[in-house]
């Protein structure tokens, strides 16, 4: 029974593709599992939009929107009314064939990368044996549609926010890949489903062998997950869309649904990104103790993206936008380093088998590395009292 | 160490979130169109007229002097005099305003047509939900849409409304013991000259009956004289409250 409802999505669309003549077989499975991701993620935007809102305002100790259907959780569908039916502005100025073509070729790569994500056991659209390549190649190119709207919308502030978005995304891509150099060395697999299948737990077991049970895989899932709100451009990274500093960005100059398209693109991007973390960090559809596993795969898998996206509106509720400079500090001189560090930590790892010795050497390390480059980034800092040369009432003490 | 801010914002945050949901004082977010924070006193709006009693078109206090309306700085207000008279609250005929009309897409809602009002007529109004779909014809009000009972002045501005309220009734009280001392003076001038011979009186009292239209009294029997005397006597006293009858020959 529940490996019937475990398999149930698999079962039907079996069932789907068993009615069809053979030759339309692969599209009518192609068609149909897109579609349902599709569906499913653009359902799931929307209500994210909403509980995002809703969420930051209780942080803030606002309501919220609450007037549109039960609670207000049909806000989205207004808002998506609203951006359907506007005005499409194009300036004048603008390249007009690359200003139209910048959102799709932002989303695209986006739902690309949902393609190789496990969503379930037997529940994956494309499986390849370089499924982890394939995202991190789907998902860097989402860097030119960016850079697209920046620099054909011909205005100096989406300009800017292209400039900032480039520089941000392109010093964030290198933890990100990095972080997950050390899963793939422990799976031994690029495959994203291998990568899943290496982290449920063995027969016998209790306890799953999440690589967030590690303590290279908790310091790699920190990493990741910050280099992936920095990918997704979301708050403390969001300046290439700081409101208060070049209003919107890169996307300053689209209206209507193109803008609705980028703000989707984000959205997608930080699921995919989510569903990544699940996948790489917290052993994606696997149950994280055996006593657990009666309860279907794909549950686990929405159970902890939902999580992680909660996680990512906390954030976003909590933390002001940084400076530039510290942006760049914290990816090269910190995030960077202890990327690297982790490669040799996860060989000596893997060399000492786990286990309390792989323990002992790697949480030390770990931390060490973690204090010192922690204090190296901020500690040098000493806060004493401003010196104005030319004003005031001379040399302060 | 680096991070441990961080912390102490999500877990900041975290205790919001939570206890947005069980302390409702957290709260402060007033839901407008069902809850709504009690107006101060002095909050104002648009001009209103007042009107005593119930029915605008009997009780409204505007005498149509145009004092607001040169005095308006932006001139929104727009008064067109009555031809006849109707008696104001103390009986006396006064002109009314035909047509008086204020644009509140040009009034700066500065009060100085307030200011200037002798009568008490116009006053600040607190309606402040006043969107219309023609921006045009919608936000220029006429008599009947500028006309609010004393009640609802009462309402939203009970201080000021209750200490006009007490000077009003003092000036009608006033009035009514001063008509009724002319009265009875006049009925006492009636009731000499009746006694005396009609020609050769040329008394002070009826000359004062004079401007009040009372001339044929002295022929008349005293009783309907003095009883019709009454609403004139009393009308003609008002204007100038303080000079005797004597006084205006």
């Amino acid at each position: 029974m529940a490996a019937n409802v475990d398999q149930i999505f698999v079962h039907l669309m079996q069932m789907m593709v068993d009615r069809v003549p053979d030759a339309v077989a692969p599209w009518v499975r192609a068609a149909v599992g897109v579609g349902a991701v599709l569906g499913l993620f653009g359902l799931l935007f929307g209500l994210t939009t909403v509980c995002e809102r809703k969420g930051i305002a209780r942080m803030q100790n606002r309501l919220g929107p609450n007037r549109v259907g039960p609670f207000g959780f049909l806000q989205f569908a207004a808002d998506g009314i609203k951006s359907l039916t506007k005005e499409d502005v194009v300036p004048r100025s603008a390249d007009r064939v690359v200003h139209y073509l910048a959102p799709l070729a932002l989303l695209t790569p986006v739902v690309l990368t949902f393609l190789v994500l496990p969503f379930g056991r037997n529940m994956v659209l494309m499986h390849v044996d370089t499924g982890l390549l394939f995202f991190f190649a789907a998902g860097a190119s989402t860097e030119l549609a960016v850079f697209m709207a920046g620099w054909s919308s011909r205005n100096k502030y989406s300009l800017l926010g292209a400039m900032r978005a480039i520089a941000q995304m392109i010093s964030y891509e290198l933890p990100f890949i990095l972080s997950t150099v050390g899963v793939v060395m422990i799976a031994g697999t690029l495959s994203t489903v291998g990568i899943v299948e290496s982290q449920a737990a063995r027969p016998g077991e209790w306890l799953a062998r999440w690589n967030l049970f590690t303590p290279w895989g908790l310091a790699a899932f920190l990493l990741f997950l910050i280099a992936a709100f920095a990918e997704a451009n979301r708050s403390p990274f969001d300046l290439p869309e700081g409101e208060s500093e070049i209003v919107a960005g890169y996307f300053i100059e689209y209206s209507g649904f193109k803008f609705a398209l980028f703000f989707m693109a984000e959205y997608l991007g930080m699921f995919a990104s989510s569903g990544m973390a699940v996948t790489l960090f917290l052993g994606g559809w696997t149950a994280p103790v055996a006593a657990l596993d009666w309860i279907p795969s794909w549950l686990w898998f929405f159970g902890k993206l939902l999580a992680l996206i909660a996680l990512f509106i906390w954030v976003r509720g909590t933390t002001p936008r940084l400076r530039m400079d510290q942006l760049m500090d914290f990816a090269w001189k910190f995030m960077l380093p202890l990327a690297l560090l982790i490669l040799p930590v996860v060989a000596v790892w893997h060399y000492l088998g786990g286990g309390w010795r792989g323990w002992l050497f790697c949480t030390p390390v770990l931390a060490a590395a973690y204090v010192l480059l922690g204090r190296a980034l901020v500690g040098r800092r000493r806060i004493q009292r401003r010196v104005y040369r030319y004003a005031g009432e001379g040399v302060a003490s | 160490m680096l991070g441990v801010g961080i912390i102490k914002g999500l877990a900041e945050t975290g205790r919001n979130f939570i206890g947005s949901y069980f302390d409702r004082d957290r709260l402060v977010t007033v839901e407008y169109p069902e809850q709504r924070v009690p107006l101060r006193e002095n909050f104002r709006q648009f001009p209103f007229l007042v009107h005593d009693g119930q029915d605008a078109a009997i009780g409204l206090r505007c005498v149509a002097c145009q004092i607001c309306e040169k005095e308006c700085p932006p001139q929104c207000i727009y008064i067109e005099k009555s031809k006849d008279k109707k008696p104001d609250h103390l009986g006396k005929p006064q002109f009314f305003p035909a047509v008086f009309n204020i644009d509140i897409s040009v009034c700066m809602s500065c009060q100085i047509c307030v200011e200037v009002c002798p009568f008490d007529a116009i006053k600040m109004d607190q309606d402040f939900e006043l969107s219309t779909a023609d921006r045009f014809g919608g936000l220029l009000l006429g008599k009947t849409q500028l006309a609010r009972p004393n009640t609802h002045f009462q309402r939203i501005h009970p201080r000021e409304a209750a200490e006009i309220d007490t000077r009003r009734a003092d000036e009608r009280q006033k009035a009514e013991a001063k008509a009724k001392a002319d009265a009875e003076a006049k009925a006492k001038a009636a009731a000499a000259a009746a006694a005396g011979t009609a020609a050769a009186t040329t008394t002070a009292a009826v000359d004062a009956a004079k401007p009040v239209g009372a001339r044929p009294a002295p022929t008349t029997v005293p009783g309907p004289a003095s009883a019709r005397a009454l609403p004139g006597a009393g009308a003609g006293t008002v204007p100038a409250a303080p000079s005797e009858p004597g006084g205006q020959v």
